[in-house]
């Protein structure tokens, strides 16, 4: 049951990848011009002339000339064997430039993510179970300051006090002297020690509004029928919530990895300027207004799928954790 | 036995020995539960005293909010906050139980620490509880097996195995089919008879001396209802139980218990054994329970007067091979189609000035039916013909929601649940006064001024208007329903189980009151119901529905007193009749389709 599921759930997916990705490639180029437009542009303001024919033997060779149809299934298709185009901007192939950014994004969403859950998680039961008492006010008082907070101005204020009052440097994800190192263990440590920032900062919001979310969950249940039940039948009350109540507050919990986690990496991007983290959000930027298409392209389609795979996995657990959805 | 053996009120100081009397295995002595609310403290249990015996059944009586379902938790101390039990003394005398090893030991529950181990050890293994819904009183998430196998982990030293293996006896015990497969499967995927059975398995577990039963059968259909009760009857018989259970079922009451308590207010009014509370009820409470129960168990007069005055007319709502189908996706990726044949080539005709009833348990596809005569529901196939009051007939099963407003005002519903069915919202004006603002036929003081006088028709004050829903009480929401109903002046109610979730005595009057409103404005009413003797009261023809087929249509006296489809003698020997002297569900036969 749980298998078939599954496969159902991917095999619809890939229909939903290529509307998506149809969608991507057409928002790239709905702005008017493209990226020889920009490009001459930029050259022109810096006093340079750009003669005609040399924009247009340009054109021609990137194809930009040919109608839109034709230009996605060029693109699309070489996705298809991981070739990702080149950037223009860059001159380099886009995978050179994508994939160790998307991994460092991927690896903060994900610990941040973690984090959250973490924390969210007692914290939230705790405050449902404790409803009205000194503790559930504290806990509400803090979850509404962390949900009042931009992100980007928790970043500066603790940034600013890791520096005055610690001296130490917190921006960035590694220390100077592992930024151009190849990776090791050594790297992979130093990585650990910039990432908690971040991820606190990133995770602050997210983690206030789970808790909320938990603990109003929680309260609806704690009165059901089926935990009297289970309280007639002599379970400890620790034991009681945790396996009853609990487990069934924990199906929006988990519906929301399916938004929590495109929503970390999306929403990182003007954290991750303030703390110039070398991960996808600015070079998104950046390639978005110079109409770079296909690094643009390839970042925006990367997003989706990890949106697209994040509903599937909150999805499977959903059906892991809750047998009335695998068997409809 | 010795001489006095059967005086049931038997002495509980009686020593250890010579113990010849019943003794009560659990006593409530003076038992006190309160809630703190804002407005002071609410005592919903006063002054409770009790004593259940060994292969008794103890039935406690009474009407919603009467605390009988709070005495039965104060007992385990499980009163879900604010409650609180404050005085009082609940003894469960352990050495009598078949556990007990014969030197006195006598608990106080009440003395114990709610959460304290020593009560968690008493309850599901010395006393056992179920209650009344079995939807929601397992959890949906886990498997049968699990929850059920819990209590015996839970209180008994035994290995996974074994635990396992004394779950599938349980389940075998209480006539689950096949228990080897069951027990690995969830609560939904069990039926409503099925999953009670789960639960009155849970709470045998550990077999218990004590069971406590809160309301066990009111959410099941009467012919498992007989089978739910004749379990427990046959499970006491067998392990020597005390058995508290807990009702609003005079016909239950007489069909199951051996004393009976009677509860009003958080007071008990009135205790006794069986028969002399049926026969010689003493408080004027209990013999208004009672009258209440067999009032419903014969036509109303009131009916039978008005019918001899006026004979039901021509036929004004006429369903010729009216079929409903409901479509589902199915299949591996949901691209296939199905669909579910809820009302089956269903032939039926309402006169003019008639009550018609629908009966038929859960799943018969009777509500599907109501609301395809108003078509709310299109239709699959079939006709509805309505001659409206110019005598104009036409047909409602191929018109579109525009063309329907002119009929939909001729034909209202009435719905079941009193709570939901009225928008906390708005006030009682306003709903009342909606169909008419929607119609646009009335607006500003002409609209008040019609909305007082529907109030007064269902008998109730004109001040109601300017007040919300949660102001009033079950009884009282059910007749700002019914003013609701007839506020465009209609021709024909359906009245979906109307009268389902009020208290008997309140049943009767809105009963009457429709009769009232029927004599008044010239109304003909569809009844929708599950139970047979509301629909004897008030109905002049009965369809039986079963399985979304109209098995059976004729005078309700007739069908009553000589059923001929054999689903029909099935589903009336299932009725529990309030008199302790004809016991006759034990003569019940189960219905199997040919």
């Amino acid at each position: 049951m749980l298998i078939t599921y599954i496969i159902r759930r991917i095999l619809w997916s890939v229909p939903f990848l290529f509307v998506v990705s149809l969608i991507a490639f057409a928002l790239i180029q709905a702005p008017p011009g493209d990226y020889l437009t920009t490009f001459a542009a930029t050259l022109a303001q810096s006093g340079d002339v750009v003669d005609q024919e040399r924009l247009e033997l340009l054109r021609e060779r990137y194809g930009l000339d040919q109608p839109f149809i034709v230009q996605y299934w060029k693109w699309i298709s070489g996705v298809l064997v991981g070739d990702f185009g080149i950037s223009f901007e860059w001159q380099q192939p886009v995978s050179n430039l994508i994939w160790e950014r998307m991994a460092l994004s991927v690896t903060l969403a994900t610990s941040t993510l973690l984090f959250t859950w973490a924390v969210a998680f007692p914290i939230g039961v705790y405050s449902a179970v404790k409803k009205y008492t000194l503790g559930d006010y504290v806990i509400t008082a803090v979850g509404f300051i962390g949900l009042a907070m931009p992100s980007f101005l928790v970043a500066l204020v603790l940034m600013y006090i890791a520096v005055v009052f610690f001296g130490t440097d917190v921006s960035g994800l590694f220390s100077e002297e592992f930024e151009k190192a190849p990776w090791s263990l050594a790297k992979i440590g130093d990585l650990l020690s910039h990432l908690w920032l971040p991820v606190v900062i990133l995770g602050l919001g997210s983690t206030a509004s789970l808790t909320r979310i938990m603990r109003a969950n929680l309260l609806d249940e704690l009165h059901k029928p089926y935990v009297t039940t289970a309280r007639a039948k002599g379970l400890s009350e620790l034991r009681l919530i945790l396996k009853y109540p609990v487990r069934m507050a924990l199906n929006p919990f988990v519906s929301t990895l399916g938004w929590a986690f495109p929503q970390l990496i999306s929403g990182a991007v003007i954290t991750a300027f303030v703390l110039s983290l070398p991960t996808s959000g600015p070079l998104l930027l950046q390639a978005l207004l110079a109409q770079d298409m296909y690094l643009a392209g390839a970042f925006i389609l990367l997003l989706c799928c990890l949106s697209v795979v994040g509903m599937l996995v909150s999805d499977i657990l959903l059906a892991v954790i809750d047998p009335r959805i695998r068997y409809r | 036995m010795s001489g006095n053996a059967d005086s049931p009120a038997g002495m509980p100081n009686v020593p250890a020995g010579s113990g010849q009397e019943p003794r009560p295995v659990l006593e409530v002595r003076n038992l006190v539960t309160e809630f703190a609310t804002r407005r002071g403290v609410f005592r919903a249990v006063d002054d409770v005293t009790l004593s259940l015996y060994p292969g008794r059944t103890l039935c406690v009586v009474g009407e919603s909010g009467s605390g009988k379902s709070v005495t039965a938790r104060s007992i385990l101390q499980i009163v879900d906050p604010p409650g609180r039990v404050a005085s009082g003394q609940v003894l469960l005398h352990r050495h009598l139980t078949a556990r007990g090893r014969g030197a006195e030991n006598t608990v106080d529950l009440v003395s114990l620490d709610p959460r304290s181990s020593a009560i968690r050890a008493i309850r599901g293994r010395d006393v056992a509880m179920i209650f009344q819904e079995p939807m929601s009183s397992l959890s949906p998430v886990h498997r049968i097996g699990d929850q059920v196998g819990e209590v015996i982990r839970l209180h008994e030293h035994v290995s996974k195995r074994e635990a396992r293996d004394r779950t599938i006896e349980l389940l075998r015990k209480v006539e689950i089919p096949r228990p080897e497969v069951a027990i690995d499967r969830y609560p939904f995927e069990y039926s409503g008879g099925m999953r009670q059975r789960a639960v009155i398995a849970m709470a045998l577990a550990c077999n218990p001396a004590v069971l406590i039963a809160d309301e066990p059968t009111t959410a099941l259909d009467v012919t498992i209802q007989a089978e739910i009760l004749a379990l427990i009857r046959q499970l006491q018989r067998d392990s020597d139980m005390a058995v508290m259970f807990i009702t609003h079922d005079m016909g239950v009451v007489a069909e199951i218990a051996d004393d009976i308590a009677v509860m009003r207010f958080g007071k008990m009014v009135e205790r006794g054994d069986v028969f002399s509370i049926f026969e010689k009820p003493q408080h004027d409470y209990t013999r208004h329970l009672l009258n209440a129960v067999r009032e419903l168990d014969r036509p109303s007069e009131r009916r039978l007067a008005m019918r001899a005055k006026a004979s039901p007319g021509a036929p004004i709502l006429v369903m010729s091979d009216m079929r409903k189908e409901f479509p589902f996706s199915t299949g591996f990726l949901g691209l296939k189609h199905d669909s579910i044949v809820a009302v089956e080539d269903a032939s039926l005709a309402l006169k003019a000035g008639e009550n018609l009833g629908i009966v038929g348990e859960s799943g018969s596809g009777k509500t599907t039916l109501g609301r395809c005569l108003q078509r709310v529901h299109p239709v699959t196939s079939g006709r509805i013909l309505y001659t409206d009051r110019h005598g104009k007939t036409i047909d409602l099963a191929p018109l579109t929601d525009n063309q329907l407003k002119e009929p939909w005002r001729d034909i209202r519903m009435v719905f079941q649940d009193p709570f939901s069915s009225l928008n906390p919202r708005m006030t009682v004006g306003q709903i009342i006064g909606e169909p008419l603002l929607v119609n646009g036929s009335l607006s500003g003081a002409g609209l008040r001024a019609r909305v007082a006088e529907l109030l007064g028709l269902v008998g109730l004050p004109a001040s109601a208007a300017e007040r919300y829903p949660h102001a009033f009480s079950g009884g009282q929401r059910q007749r700002i329903s019914i003013a609701r109903a007839i506020a465009p002046d209609p021709r024909i109610i359906i009245a979906d189980e109307a009268s389902s979730a009020l208290d008997v005595s309140l049943r009767t009057q809105i009963l009457d009151l429709m009769l009232d409103l029927q004599e008044r404005l010239d109304l003909s009413f569809i009844f929708i119901s599950h139970d047979i003797a509301v629909i004897r009261y008030f109905c002049d023809r009965i369809a039986v529905m079963h399985r979304g087929r109209i098995v059976e249509t004729g005078d309700t006296e007739t069908v009553c007193s000589n059923p001929q489809h054999a689903y029909t003698q099935s589903l009336l020997s299932a009725v529990p009749v309030a008199d302790p002297r004809r016991r006759g569900m034990t003569h019940r036969f189960r219905y199997r389709e040919p």
